[in-house]
């Protein structure tokens, strides 16, 4: 775009260019992601305040006490944290051009998010079957809701690791393959945060409640 | 982004800017710190070490908050400086408006529920 300014004593108009110059593709990639895990973390944010004002009422129902495993809630965790330190490791083989310890390091994380899944799925069968279901009590639906949509979040960052695998796969570590990796690895990261505080807040202090 | 590995400022110019960031070092010092302040909160639940239980809630929740930190430093390599500053603008915006959010809900919840009329008083109004 163009814009005329005061013209000269001869009449004609002076332009300048006002447009900004020209950025790289991806220039703004990680700021927008980074405002995208913000939003994110805003629903969580909300999820555990209805978890926080709901998670005594239990209806008579079973208490976290009844529930929970911290045994495997700990095991859960440290599945969790390993996958951290594996994507970790992916990067910094990525940064080296190693496509194959890449790949091998973001095959190790995927089957460490998958355990995570797995466990989880696993707890919430047992919780179900004994009759712990999200339409018991307020605590269960707040539960069931605020633990669901981190697993599901979890689910989709696995999801697109195989995705981004066959793409390193198919076309290398390419500049839009380094920029995608380092977008999950900040959505893997941030899951991992947000796991710290359910972890906290839902499972150490309803045991303890 | 380029290949070295050892300078972790030559990527100045790029999106992840001079701090650094992607070293063996930093990941393992995260990831070590993040083992012991996961571990600890675990231990003090699961032993009921300490004598009152809002003792353990406050010290647990201290640890939470300690270990969120080192995951934004070491993990996500946040930093004043990352995007000229951008990235610390919105994560500050985010916390300010995660603060108000919990707190608002939680108070206002908290005194709905402790000025709520009990349910048989209700009934002898009838």
């Amino acid at each position: 775009m163009t814009v005329a300014v005061n013209p000269s004593q001869t009449g004609e108009p002076v332009f300048y260019l006002a447009d900004e110059h020209p950025h790289p593709e991806g220039y703004s990639t990680s700021l927008g992601f980074w405002i995208y895990l913000m939003s994110d973390c805003l629903i969580f944010a909300m999820l555990f305040a209805a978890f926080g004002v709901l998670g005594a009422n239990y209806a008579a129902g079973p208490a976290p006490k009844d529930l929970f495993d911290l045994d495997l809630v700990a095991v859960n965790t440290s599945m969790l944290l390993l996958s951290s330190i594996t994507y970790g490791f992916a990067m910094l083989t990525m940064q080296q051009n190693k496509i194959a310890q890449t790949q091998m390091w973001l095959l190790i994380t995927g089957l460490f998010g998958a355990a995570f899944i797995g466990i989880e799925l696993t707890e919430f069968a047992h919780m179900i079957h004994e009759g712990a279901t999200p339409q018991r009590s307020a605590f269960l639906s707040a539960f069931f809701t605020l633990v669901g949509t981190h697993g599901l979040h979890v689910s989709c960052g696995l999801i697109w690791l195989v995705t981004l695998m066959v793409q390193v796969w198919r076309f290398g570590l390419i500049e839009a393959n380094r920029r995608r990796l380092m977008c999950l690895s900040m959505f893997w990261h941030f899951l991992d945060v947000v796991w710290i505080g359910v972890f906290t807040f839902v499972y150490l202090l309803g045991v303890l409640r | 982004m380029n290949t070295d590995t050892h300078a972790s400022h030559a990527d100045a110019h790029h999106h992840d800017d001079g701090h650094a960031h992607s070293t063996f070092s930093g990941y393992m010092l995260g990831f070590v710190l993040s083992v012991v302040l996961t571990a600890i909160p675990f231990w003090l639940v699961m032993s009921g070490m300490l004598p009152s239980k809002q003792i353990t809630a406050l010290v647990i929740m201290a640890f939470a908050i300690v270990q969120i930190v080192v995951h934004m430093i070491y993990f996500l390599h946040m930093s004043p400086k990352s995007e000229n500053g951008w990235s610390m603008m919105a994560l500050i915006f985010t916390i300010v408006m995660v603060v108000i959010a919990l707190s608002g809900s939680l108070w206002v919840m908290n005194h709905l529920n402790s000025n709520m009329m009990p349910v048989h008083e209700m009934t002898g109004m009838k």
